[in-house]
């Protein structure tokens, strides 16, 4: 190459400055992100955890701690109010039983200990039994498709529609006695339309994507498609799907509790909100009895719901903060 | 800092100077778009070329103001007629967009509401912007726009399925020029379409930018696409510009390496050459090398390449280069490198 | 027997769709459609065209994934058409492909190595661990990668064009007879489109494998086809050798298309504006006479009547379905 001779008229400066990536940029690994931040360790998903953590540690672990045959009838005095507080008859609560009893005797943080996890068995039984049925149904339906896919549509269509809460009631109602497991069924009867149109619907998309192909290129059987190709991309979503059923089976089982259809045998949280209503505690202002249930059973929704959001937050890019 | 193309003289449209957008991601920034400046006169059409993941359509989003998180605008000027955008609020913004800087985005054709018909899409970015029109109007007005990109008039009751992709693509490019914008960026807005329909959609935006003297930045990859299309073409490498030209200057002497290396892989239908393998962007975007940022790939690379990074300058009238092997000297002589090549 | 590696005969495919009110429409996506690619030597068999051509259709067709309304496809010496499971499965060890999108045809549950292992298992492609390692290092060296750099990533950690070379090593190692490439490097960024292009050429001559290049870039097809197939609207309208089709096309819609290609260079414009007709015009279906009739610049009466067939024009091999070349030599009979 040889020199040019080129002239610029004016005798004013004529080239173009750039100031190159004189910019100080964040070439470490800090700033406002740090190791921590992974989508899963999402604010809304741990403190739903620690919820339901705690909820279910009080169960579990409570029965260490204290003595839960407080829990059934006559183990108690009568009526006492929580520790600090002066019920209608003018007695006071006592730290033997702190959180107060009712008016059978019955202790209530024996009967949060032994409740609490009851209803969350409930949730979880329905729930197991609704997505397992939700799975093998999706799965036929999306993957054989033709008549069979018709039937379990229209079985699914139709079984949403019923409204089960009423259904529940009539049957639990037919059946004098109740145990967990049966409620649990006959909530998943319920349970299960929801999770099959969840699988049904991905497995059809995900039928059609290049992933399926080539693995049929590579010779795969349709059985080794559907679970080494499919199954293991469906998880997340039945991950979320399993916590949506639970949180609406125990609302459910808690929902028939309350109105006395739930177990008799065994305390329920539900079960001793209707034991207070129908000894009228609220009149007799007795908010502990009715009280400190809902209260366990808020926190535990809110638990669950938090779970939920943080479950859609990390499915769903999108939905997270920018800056957490 | 004055960027003086002695052909134009008059004020550009559009300056950027300097412009920097940045990602945020767990392990540091990646530069995205490093420190760019070019302008743009008015009826001129420039053309941003570059590989997958060079910066130039994310400098478009600079340009127009839509980085999102985690980007982020780290720094420069975008002057559109005196304005400097980036210090302007959302509500100006928002009257800037479409009314003086439009965009034509890739794909353009899933940008249209499947619901609503050609017409009412075309008359909510008119009104959007100027209230209220009277219904005649309107409509002759709608039915101009869609005889200038050449659609046929039954076009205006339609709804997006039912039209063709070229036919789709020609809407949006209708919708562009509605409110009669200074500035059009075009991103890839031909790549998703077949050859034939391709050639209709270019030779429609050129025939409506000479009509409208609207000005045009044309981002893309197809050479062969940019040669019939750009004024004067801007060659980016990593988030920087390498080479600024006038089209014809630019395919016949490429003078940055990087340019070379791109005129050269252009596949062509006139004669079967051996391929070129390339590699893509070789270093991490997230540290560039100090010094020139083509270093690492350059046949030509000499030691000062390593340490000092080369400003974009003047070698020719319009044409600037950023490249040690090009040197002005103290008397405003251009020395031009020997340079061994590296194989 | 076979000469042919593969031979599809008069194949047309046929899609019934149905509309609104249970009205049916047919679209012909394939018109007896006829090709052959010898088995030796091996070769790049361009399959050109735009969308609508029926030149995705004919690689499903050939892989097996959609059957023929009507016609054969026969590959060495045995017609496909009529394959059980077994026969498949045989077929598919000589048959591969790659396509379009590097990033759907990965699972990404999955490593990349995922793909290999899944091949080797269904084929028993290896008998033990070091003869599967030393498989794929070679069929990855081949492509110009490393296992250590790839194979434990996840597909979103490459670049489309590691992925496409990934696909390549893949259908490689199977070591076929043909590879169908849909599409392989459209939606490859133009910078690594090169180097795709050129594992395909030294697939065919270093390793026999011949391919079915199905593109609707012109430029690229030059630049590796040896023969060239261009469609219009599930017909061929030209066909030969790659160079003498695209140097000197004969059929108007090739004519057109060759032109409508952006030449790289700034002091060579589009001649003209062409101007599309309504769409109805275009996209019919059992339509008779010649489908490039509404936009043709020398369309006659006669075109109406009859889809034109295959004249020769110019070089052995080189045949236009045009009337235009009706006078020039007795009509190609194809059996």
């Amino acid at each position: 190459m040889t020199t040019t001779d080129v002239r610029h008229d004016p005798p004013i400066d004529t080239t173009l400055e750039v100031a190159q990536a004189e910019i100080p940029y964040k070439a470490k690994r800090m700033g406002r992100f740090n190791r921590w931040d992974t989508p899963w360790l999402n604010s809304k998903l741990l403190a739903g955890v620690a919820i339901i953590s705690a909820v279910l540690l009080i169960g579990l672990l409570g029965r260490l701690f204290w003595n839960t045959d407080l829990a059934y009838t006559a183990s108690s005095p009568l009526n006492l109010p929580p520790v600090g507080f002066v019920n209608s008859r003018g007695v006071e609560g006592t730290w033997a039983h702190p959180l107060g009893t009712e008016n059978s005797g019955r202790d209530m943080l024996a009967l949060l200990i032994v409740g609490a996890p009851n209803s969350f068995l409930v949730g979880v039984i329905a729930a197991g039994i609704g997505m397992s049925l939700g799975i093998f149904l999706g799965f036929s339906a999306g993957f054989i498709g033709g008549k069979v896919d018709d039937v379990i549509r229209l079985l699914s269509d139709v079984t949403i529609t019923i409204p089960s809460l009423m259904v529940l009631i009539v049957i639990q109602s037919l059946i004098r006695q109740v145990e967990i497991s049966t409620m649990a069924l006959l909530i998943a009867m319920f349970a299960w339309p929801s999770p099959t149109r969840l699988i049904r619907a991905q497995v059809l998309s995900m039928k059609e994507s290049g992933y399926v192909q080539m693995a049929k290129l590579s010779g795969s059987s349709t059985f080794s498609i559907m679970f080494r190709e499919i199954m293991p991309n469906l998880t997340p979503y039945l991950f979320a799907s399993f916590i949506g059923n639970a949180t609406g089976a125990i609302l459910t089982a808690v929902g028939l509790e309350s109105l006395g259809l739930g177990p008799q045998r065994v305390p329920t949280l539900g079960g001793t909100v209707y034991d207070a209503i129908s000894a009228a505690a609220l009149l007799r202002n007795m908010w502990w009895w009715w009280g400190m249930p809902t209260l366990l059973l808020a926190f535990m929704f809110i638990g669950l719901l938090l779970i939920n959001l943080g479950f859609d937050e990390i499915a769903n890019p999108r939905l997270r903060q920018s800056s957490q | 800092m004055i960027d003086s193309t002695p052909q134009r003289t008059d004020a550009p449209v559009l300056t950027v100077r300097d412009l920097c957008v940045y990602y945020e991601t767990p392990k540091g920034d990646v530069l995205a778009v490093n420190g760019i400046s070019f302008n743009l006169y008015k009826g001129e059409t420039l053309g941003l070329v570059g590989e997958s993941g060079c910066g130039k359509s994310t400098a478009a989003m600079g340009i127009l103001q839509l980085v999102t998180p985690p980007g982020r605008i780290a720094g420069g000027e975008v002057i559109l007629e005196d304005r400097n955008l980036l210090g302007l609020n959302e509500k100006a913004l928002r009257s800037i967009r479409w009314a003086k800087l439009a965009l034509i985005p890739q794909g353009a054709m899933n940008s249209l509401n499947p619901t609503m018909r050609v017409s009412n899409q075309i008359k909510d970015v008119i009104t959007a912007h100027e209230g209220r029109q009277d219904v005649a109007r309107l409509r002759t007005r709608v039915m101009e726009l869609l005889t200038m990109v050449g659609l046929p008039g039954r076009v205006y009751d339609l709804y997006p399925h039912e039209l063709s992709g070229g036919m789709k693509q020609r809407v949006c490019i209708a919708m562009a020029i509605a409110l009669n914008p200074a500035v059009i960026i075009a991103d890839e807005s031909t790549s998703a379409l077949d050859v034939v329909v391709q050639r209709i959609v270019a030779q429609t935006m050129l025939k409506v930018k000479q009509m409208l003297g609207v000005s045009m930045i044309m981002i893309g990859h197809d050479m062969g696409l940019m040669a019939q299309m750009v004024d004067r073409i801007a060659v980016m490498y990593a988030g920087k510009i390498v080479e600024i030209a006038p089209v014809r200057s630019l395919f016949s002497v490429p003078k940055h390496p990087y340019s070379q290396m791109l005129i050269e892989s252009v596949p062509s239908l006139k004669e079967r050459k051996a391929l070129k393998v390339t590699e893509g962007i070789t270093h991490d975007p997230r540290n560039p090398p100090p010094g020139c940022i083509f270093q690492l790939r350059c046949p030509f690379v000499m030691d000062k390449c390593r340490t000092v990074a080369p400003p974009l300058q003047d070698i020719l009238p319009g044409h600037q280069v950023a490249c040690h092997l090009y040197e002005t000297s103290p008397d405003g002589r251009l020395h031009v490198a020997d340079a061994v090549g590296n194989p | 027997m076979s000469q042919m590696l593969l031979e599809i005969r008069n194949a047309t495919k046929v899609y019934t769709q149905r509309g609104m009110g249970g009205v049916k429409r047919e679209v012909v996506a394939l018109q007896d459609f006829n090709l052959s690619i010898p088995l030796k030597p091996a070769s790049i068999i361009t399959i050109a065209g735009e969308s609508g051509s029926g030149k995705t259709t004919l690689a499903q067709l050939v892989l097996g994934f959609i059957r023929l309304s009507s016609g054969q496809i026969i590959f060495d010496g045995q017609d496909i058409s009529n394959a059980d499971a077994r026969q498949i499965k045989d077929y598919r060890r000589q048959v591969q492909a790659v396509f379009q999108d590097p990033f759907g045809v990965y699972n990404p549950f999955y490593r990349v190595e995922h793909v290999f292992d899944t091949v080797i298992k269904n084929f028993k492609l290896a008998s033990n661990k070091t003869e599967r390692r030393e498989m794929i290092e070679d069929a990855l060296n081949v492509v110009g990668l490393y296992g250590g750099d790839v194979l434990r990533k996840y597909p979103h950690q490459l670049s489309g064009g590691q992925r496409q070379r990934i696909m390549m090593a893949r259908a490689y190692m199977i070591k076929p007879k043909l590879i169908v490439a849909d599409e392989p490097v459209s939606m490859v960024d133009a910078s690594l489109r090169a180097s795709i292009l050129d594992v395909m050429m030294r697939l065919k001559e270093e390793s026999g494998i011949s391919f079915l290049y199905i593109t609707h870039d012109l430029s690229t097809a030059y630049q590796i086809g040896d023969q060239i197939y261009i469609l219009y609207q599930g017909g061929i309208a030209e066909k030969g050798n790659t160079i003498d089709v695209i140097d000197k096309p004969h059929h108007p819609y090739v004519q057109l298309l060759v032109d409508s290609v952006p030449v790289p260079d700034p002091d060579v414009k589009w001649q003209g504006e062409i101007v599309l007709p309504p769409e109805e015009e275009m996209r019919s279906s059992v339509h008779s006479g010649c489908r490039f009739y509404p936009r043709c610049p020398h369309r006659m009466d006669r075109c109406l009547e009859a889809q034109p067939p295959l004249y020769e024009v110019g070089d052995v091999g080189h045949q236009a379905s045009c009337y235009l070349y009706a006078e020039n030599a007795v009509a190609e009979k194809i059996k």
